[in-house]
This record gives structure tokens, sequence and C-alpha cells, in this order.
């Protein structure tokens, strides 16, 4: 397998250093891996830490900035940051007005925030914990780590972002990035496996005419292994599982998401057939966004979320937001 | 009776058998994880010896509290926690002793892995480490080479099962007939505890 890396020990560290070139307005700690917006911490403003393993890029660091996180802790490829990473990221954002840890389910980012929570309390930061946990294709929650976090994170970090910068206080901040999680759902959808620099080779074995329905966002294989299917089907296979548990009555966000290594020529295209499902289930949409947003290193396939929202989050969505990864109304 | 020297001692050959095992490990953690397990306990029992080497704490607890608290900081995942926990709470249950005796050991090591099932709320069973740490925790009783074989039987034990928690739950079936890379990183440290005790 061929990787753009020096060696596979640094790929993380590399990566900040290119983040850091690209974009002054944001500070790089590239040495303790966290990245905050320039200004924090903005007086009376909360501030919002998210953060993860790496390879999931623009997800969390390119969502830094003004209108969205306030900072975010890389980890190694795949790996949850460690408490240190967000303690500092706490400690660096926060004005007196608390902190929201934004967190996806998975047990590592779970164990990480919560040491975390409980270092930055002792140091007298206030802070509260929303957890993302969005994906369908995880059925049986009492067998499993339950449902992960997947592409409402990118909701969740939207609108709670727009909330914090108009200023609400934590416990309102809080509810209403737990209101974006729980209106939530997303289905994904793998044609082929990604490779981590550590291993250097597919994480699993997909043969040429086969994908795998319901995957999550770290190579790990999916539920349902099936031959290949049109970008039609795949639409209804996983609008369907969406819709199934979301039941939207009010008009949905769309997130049509590439998990790294598909085209937008496919994405769009691939945004068509979501459209005409939802259109044929008589689900309004809102906004749609179609691009790389919590992507799987070089995996290729697609992931469907939709977020029911009410007027207040459509107006936080809309809001001005200026990062890396996601830019508008500035 | 044993003593820092052979806590450290402890740290040292299980870094060196994490450094042999570790693509051996990620391998395992591929087909059903995400083919990391390996490359992170290594930069963590890294972390832990280069500790060791800076600061030596004179008591037994000392060194594992200062090895837990490196392998929460480096880690990271699933791995560091569960793992700083196990070791930090069971240096925490050793005191302050400058020896402790076996089976003082066994006692406390059992609260650690005590404290790891609550911290991770897996039991045995569900596929995880705890399915090597808990049968040698209980045939530590016995030797510190019955509870190696006993770990590494749990490790082995676990390929047939599904698993209930971590990254590997979310295959349902599909992750039957892999063993868990948990339970074997599990199964270096008893080793590891094991070849310090010179059995």
């Amino acid at each position: 397998m061929k990787m753009l890396i020096n060696v596979p020990e640094t790929v993380v560290a590399d990566a900040l250093r290119g983040l850091a070139a690209a974009h002054p307005d944001l500070t790089v700690d590239v040495e303790n891996r966290v990245i905050v917006r320039r200004d924090a911490p903005v007086a009376g403003k909360v501030g919002l830490v998210s953060g993860g393993g790496s390879g999931h890029e623009p997800l969390h660091g390119g969502f830094v900035g003004p209108g969205m996180l306030s900072a975010a802790c890389p980890g190694e490829v795949f790996t949850s940051p460690v408490p240190d990473q967000m303690l500092r990221a706490a400690a660096a954002v926060d004005s007196g007005a608390g902190v929201l840890f934004i967190v996806k389910n998975y047990t590592g980012d779970v164990l990480n925030f919560d040491m975390a929570a409980e270092l930055a309390e002792d140091e007298g930061i206030q802070v509260a914990k929303v957890l993302v946990n969005d994906d369908v294709a995880v059925t049986d929650s009492l067998y499993t780590a339950g449902r992960r976090g997947t592409g409402a994170t990118l909701f969740v970090e939207k609108i709670a972002g727009a909330a914090a910068d108009e200023g609400m206080p934590l416990e309102r901040v809080e509810a209403i990035a737990r209101q974006v999680n729980e209106n939530s759902r997303s289905f994904g959808v793998a044609l082929s496996p990604c490779s981590t620099p550590a291993k250097g080779s597919p994480t699993f074995d997909l043969p040429p005419g086969e994908l795998e329905l319901g995957i999550g966002i770290h190579g790990e294989p999916g539920r349902e292994r099936r031959a290949m299917m049109t970008s039609g089907e795949i639409a209804e296979a996983a609008v369907e599982a969406v819709v199934e548990d979301l039941k939207p009555r009010n008009p949905v966000l769309v997130l049509v998401n590439g998990m790294g290594a598909t085209p937008l020529l496919e994405l769009y295209g691939f945004n068509a057939e979501v459209h005409r499902v939802l259109a044929a289930r008589g689900v309004a949409v809102a906004r749609v966004l179609v691009g790389n947003y919590v992507t799987s290193l070089d995996m290729a396939g697609a992931s469907v979320t939709l977020c029911q929202v009410d007027e207040e989050l459509l107006r936080l969505w809309d809001a001005p937001v200026k990062t890396p990864g996601l830019r508008w109304g500035v | 009776m044993l003593d820092a020297d052979f806590f450290r001692r402890w740290m040292t050959v299980t870094a060196e058998s994490v450094d042999r095992e570790a693509e051996r490990l990620t391998a395992l953690d591929s087909p059903i994880g995400d083919a990391d397990h390996g490359s992170n306990l290594h930069r963590g029992f890294t972390a832990v010896t280069a500790a060791l080497e800076k600061e030596a704490p004179g008591t037994p607890g000392g060194v594992l509290t200062l090895a837990g608290r490196q392998l929460i900081s480096t880690v990271g995942g699933a791995s560091g926690p569960l793992y700083g926990t196990l070791l930090r709470r069971t240096g925490k249950a050793l005191g302050d002793a400058a020896e402790v005796s076996a089976e003082q050991l066994a006692e406390a090591l059992r609260a650690g892995v005590d404290a790891v099932m609550t911290l991770g709320g897996a039991a045995p069973g569900d596929k995880t480490m705890i399915d090597a740490l808990v049968p040698a925790v209980d045939a530590l009783g016995d030797s510190f080479a019955a509870a190696r074989t006993a770990a590494e039987e749990g490790a082995v034990a676990t390929t047939p099962l599904q698993a209930r928690k971590g990254r590997a739950s979310y295959l349902g079936e599909r992750s039957i007939g892999h063993q868990d890379p948990g339970a074997t990183s599990a199964a270096l440290l008893v080793a590891g505890l094991a070849e310090a005790a010179g059995e």
C-alpha cells in the first residue's frame, strides 16, 4: 500500500504541522496535540471541545473556529485522545462560562473524556458532556457498546457551536447539543476497506464484487455483506434504515458524507438518489451538505445522516461558521 | 516477598514482550477491531519503562501507580484507561509497603481487575481482557506460572465468543472465530509477571 507519509509514527504530528501552516487563524500545539481557535478563550462564551481518533479529517480539527468548536484533540489514528489533551483543551478555552465536551460513543472516547472531565472539575472548570450516538446500523445496543457516533457529530458541533457563539449558557448549549443528537440518525456503506498507516494494508478483505452495509468510521467491517448494488439501491437501503428509526415529522438536514476515497462525482450522484428516496417517503429537506466530512482514511463509500430540525436548530445551522472544513456566511 | 525491583522487572519484561508481539496484537485487532492495539500498547509501555528509568519509585505500589498513570497519558483508546486503571488500582491497593507477599499481590490485582470491570462494564464472557485477567487472578493463589497458563487459556477461549464490548461488538456474530486482542495482551502482562518471578 502506497501512502503519502514519512513514517507511521509521525503521521498525526506531520498532519498537525501542515494544518498549522495552512490555517494561521488556529493555534496548533503539535507536541501536545491540541487545536484551539486563535481568539480563545472568548469572554462569556461556553467552550466547545471535541476530539477523537485521527483519520476522520476534517473531523474534528477542521471544525475548529468561530461558529463551531473552540478546540479539538486529535488522537492517534482511530484511537481516542488521552485525558491530558482534553484537559489542556478545556483549560485553553474556558472563559469561566464552562466547557462542553462533545464525545462520540466509543468505549475509548467515553472513558478518556470521563477521566478528563474529572480532572477539569478538579481545576475548577465546569464541564458538561454530550454523547453522540446516531448510527442505526448498531441494532442490539444491549449487547454492544451502544450506537456509534458518526455523521451526526458534524451537526452537533455546528449547531451547538452557533449556540455557544450566541452566548447561551452551558446548560442551554448542552441541551441543544442533546436535542441535535436525539434528532439525528446515520447509516454507512463501504465499497472498500481502509488502510491504517500502522498496518499498511487494508484492515479487512472486501472482494471487488461486494460491499459492506452498516459500517462505522474506523475501518471495521459492517454488519452485513452483499453483492455490489447501484447507487439507487444503496440510497434506498441507507435512507430506509435511517427514516425507519428517526420517523421524521419536521424537515431534515441531510449530510451525504464521503468516507474518504469516493469522488464528489459519485457523492453528488448518490445525493440525487438519496433525495429521490426521501421525496418518495415524504420527508422534507431543509438543507443539504455533500462532501467528505467524517471520513475513514482511504475507505470508499458513503454515509447518510439526517437531522430533524425545528426553527431554532435551522437558524443555528444557518449561522455563520469559519473553520478549515466548514465555512459559510462569513 | 516482592520488592519494588520485582515490580520494575515485571513492567520491563512486559514492555519487551509487547514490543515483540506488537505486530501480532495489531493483526488480531484487524479483523474485528481497528488494527492498532499493538502499536498503542507499544507506545504506552515504552513510556512506562522511560518513566521508571527517570524516577524509580521505592515501593511496589509506587511502581504500578506510576506505570498506570503513564498508560492513561499515552495509550488512548479504551486500552489506555483500562490498562492504566488496572495498574493504578492494583498499585493503590498495595499501599506504601516496601515489600508485599504474593498473596497481597493477588488480592491487590483482584481489586485492579474489579476496577477495570466497573470502568469498562465488561463481565467474563464478553470477549475482552477480563477473560484473561479473571482466571489469572483466580490461579494466582497457586503460582505465577499457573496464572500465566490460566491467562493464556482464557485468551484462547475468547475465540468462539461473540464480542459484547468494545469495537468488536459492532460486528455481532461476525466477531466469532477471532481471538480477542485485549485478552491476548492481558495474557502478555500476566506472563510478564511469571517471567519476573523466574517461573
